[in-house]
C-alpha cells in the first residue's frame, strides 16, 4: 500500500518546504557580507571568525554543557528510581504520583519559570536571616533543570517496564537474588533502553531550554539559548546567524547518530 | 511494599518534586495574595486585589476593563488558530508518511525529528530572518506562522503514531459496502485516529497558549498574549503578585484542556500522553 494521491503528496512537500525554508534561509544568511538588511551583497565565513572570538559565547556554550551533564546525570538517576517505583507499586498512592510527574510536563514553562524565581526569592530572604546568602546562577539553574528532568525521565522508565510483571523481581527473589542483587542483575538491565532513552531526552530537554534558564539564571549566568535571546532582543547580528547554523548542524549530526544507534535494535 | 523500599524508590523524586515543584507552587499561591511594595518587594496586607485584576477589575479606578480579558481571549484564540493550522498541515502529512515504504518512511521521519529536535529558539528566530524582507516582524501574522511552525512536530509525530496503526481494510469493507470514498475515509479511517489526533492537538494547543517566546520576538506589544503578560509582571513591571495571579489563571486553563482530555480518553489516555 504504498499509493499516494498525488495532491497528498503535493501538501506533504509543501509542509516539508514550510519546515526547512527558515533554516535554509538562516544558513545562507550566515554566509552574507552584509551587517544590515536582508540583501546578499557577497559570500564570507567572517562571521563565524567574530563568533569563535566571543568571550560571552564559549562562557556560555561552557554553563549550556555543564548545566545539561550534571542535571542529566542527576535527573537520571531520580527518574530511573521514580520510574521504577511507578511500575512496581499497583496501589492507590500511584494515581496521585502519576499526576505529580504529569504536572512538570502540562505546566507552561513560563509558569515554572516565575514559580522558581519566587521560590528562590524566598530561600534567599530565609537564609539571608540566618546570615547566608546566594545569588542565581549555576546552582539554581541546575535545580530547576533537574525538576523539569525527573518525569521525562521517569515516565519513560516506567514506559518502557510496562510489558513486565513485577512477579520478575519476586522470581529473582525466590530464586535467591537479594534486593540489591534482583535490581542489578534483573530490572535495571531490563530498563537499561528506557533508562538511555530517558537521559537523552533529559539532555536535549536542558540544551534547549530558555523560558526556565531565563527566569532562574539571574543576571551574570548564561546559557547559550539565553544569550540568543537577549542578542536577538537587540537586534539581529549575523554572529548568530553562524551561532545558530552551527547548533542545527550539531542537531543533524545528533539526530544522525541517534538514529543509526538505534536501528539495530529494532526488535528490542 | 515495605516502608523501607518506598522510600528507596519513589523517596528521592517524590521529596525532588514537593521541594522544587509543589512548595514553589504554595509560595506563589501566596505571593498573588500580597501587596506590591517598593523595589519589586512583596508584603502585606494580604489582599484579593491581583486575583480581581486577574477578572479584569481595576482597583485603582474601582471599575472594570477589558484590558486583560481581551489578551485572555487573544491568547485562546491564536492558541487556537496555530492548532487548526497544524491540523490542517499535520494531518495529511502523517498520512502521506504512514503510507510510504519502510525506507522513505524513515527518512521522511527523520527528516520532522530534525527541526523538532533543533531548539526552540533558534526556530523562532529563523522567521525573523525569513520575514523581515517583508515588513511583518512584529505582526500578529507572524508570530501565527512562528507557532505553527515552532508546534507542528509536536502535533504530526503523535498523529503518525496512530495513523500507522489504521486498519485499512476497515476503509475497503466501507468501499465494498458501496460508501464513497471520502465518506469511507471519514467513519472508518478518522476514527481510528482519534487518540493521536487529540493528543497532537494538546500537545499544539498547551504549549500555544502558555508560550511567550514566539510573541515577544515575533508579535511586538499590541500582539501580546498572557505569556507576555506574565513575562512582564516579573521583568519591567516587576509586580510579582499580579504575575501570580496570572500564571495560576494560565495554569488553569491548561489544567481544565486535560480534564477535558481526560474526559474523552480516560485516565490511561492521559498516562500515555505524555
Amino acid at each position: 500500500m504504498t499509493r499516494t494521491h498525488p495532491l497528498l503528496a503535493a501538501w506533504a512537500w509543501l509542509v516539508y518546504a514550510f519546515l526547512y525554508l527558515p533554516i535554509l534561509v538562516l544558513i545562507v544568511f550566515s554566509f552574507n557580507e552584509s551587517r544590515f538588511g536582508a540583501e546578499w551583497t557577497g559570500f564570507t565565513t567572517k562571521w563565524y571568525g567574530v563568533l569563535l572570538g566571543r568571550a560571552d559565547v564559549r562562557a556560555a556554550l561552557g554553563h549550556t554543557l555543564q548545566v545539561a551533564l550534571l542535571s542529566t546525570l542527576v535527573s537520571t538517576v531520580l527518574g530511573t528510581l521514580t520510574g521504577l517505583g511507578l511500575w512496581r507499586y499497583t496501589s492507590r498512592a500511584r494515581a496521585a504520583l502519576s499526576t505529580l510527574l504529569v504536572l512538570p510536563i502540562v505546566i507552561p514553562d513560563v509558569v515554572m519559570g516565575v514559580m522558581l524565581l519566587m521560590f528562590y526569592a524566598a530561600v534567599r530572604a530565609g537564609l539571608e536571616r540566618a546570615g547566608w546568602t546566594f545569588d542565581n546562577g549555576f546552582w539554581t539553574v541546575l535545580l530547576a533543570h533537574v525538576t523539569f528532568q525527573i518525569s521525562y525521565v521517569a515516565l519513560t522508565v516506567r514506559s518502557r517496564l510496562s510489558g513486565y510483571g513485577p512477579e520478575l523481581e519476586e522470581a529473582a527473589r525466590d530464586l535467591g537474588a537479594s534486593a540489591w542483587q534482583s535490581f542489578w542483575r534483573v530490572v535495571l538491565p531490563l530498563a537499561w533502553p528506557g533508562v538511555l532513552a530517558g537521559a537523552l531526552l533529559a539532555f536535549t530537554l536542558s540544551l534547549d531550554d530558555f523560558v526556565v534558564t531565563y527566569f532562574t539564571s539571574g543576571s551574570g549566568f548564561q546559557t547559550l539559548p539565553v544569550l540568543i535571546y537577549t542578542n536577538v532582543k537587540r537586534g539581529v547580528t549575523p554572529d548568530i546567524n553562524a551561532l545558530s547554523t552551527l547548533l542545527i548542524l550539531v542537531t543533524v549530526v545528533a539526530v544522525l547518530v541517534a538514529n543509526a544507534l538505534l536501528r539495530p535494535r529494532r526488535k528490542a | 511494599m515495605t516502608p523501607r523500599r518506598f522510600l528507596a524508590t519513589l523517596g528521592p523524586g517524590v521529596l525532588w518534586l514537593l521541594a522544587f515543584l509543589v512548595l514553589p507552587a504554595l509560595i506563589m499561591l501566596g505571593y498573588s495574595f500580597l501587596t506590591r511594595t517598593d523595589l519589586a518587594q512583596v508584603g502585606p496586607p494580604w489582599t484579593l486585589e491581583s486575583w480581581g485584576r486577574v477578572i479584569g477589575y481595576d482597583a485603582l479606578f474601582q471599575e472594570w476593563t477589558g484590558d486583560n480579558l481581551r489578551v485572555l481571549w487573544r491568547s485562546v484564540w491564536v492558541a487556537g488558530l496555530s492548532t487548526a493550522l497544524c491540523v490542517l498541515l499535520g494531518y495529511p502529512l502523517a498520512f502521506y508518511i504512514a503510507r510510504q515504504d519502510a525506507r522513505r518512511r524513515q527518512l521522511l521521519l527523520l527528516l520532522l525529528i530534525i527541526p523538532f529536535w533543533t531548539n526552540f529558539l533558534i526556530r523562532v528566530y529563523a522567521w525573523i530572518i525569513l520575514l523581515r524582507p517583508f515588513d511583518l516582524v512584529p505582526s500578529l501574522t507572524a508570530t501565527l506562522l512562528g507557532m505553527v511552525y515552532a508546534f507542528l512536530p509536536f502535533f504530526v509525530l503523535p498523529v503518525y503514531a496512530s495513523v500507522e496503526k489504521v486498519n485499512w481494510s476497515l476503509w475497503e469493507a466501507a468501499q465494498d459496502l458501496g460508501a464513497p470514498p471520502a465518506r469511507a475515509f471519514w467513519s472508518a479511517v478518522v476514527p481510528q485516529t482519534w487518540p493521536g489526533l487529540v493528543a497532537g492537538i494538546l500537545l499544539t494547543f498547551i504549549p500555544a497558549l502558555g508560550t511567550f517566546v514566539v510573541s515577544d520576538l515575533l508579535g511586538g506589544a499590541k500582539t501580546a498574549l498572557v505569556g507576555n503578560l506574565v513575562q512582564n509582571q516579573f521583568g519591567q513591571a516587576g509586580d510579582w503578585p499580579y504575575g501570580s495571579a496570572l500564571s495560576f489563571l494560565l495554569m488553569g486553563l491548561v489544567l481544565l484542556g486535560l480534564w477535558a482530555y481526560a474526559r474523552v480518553a480516560g485516565r490511561r489516555g492521559l498516562e500515555e500522553l505524555v
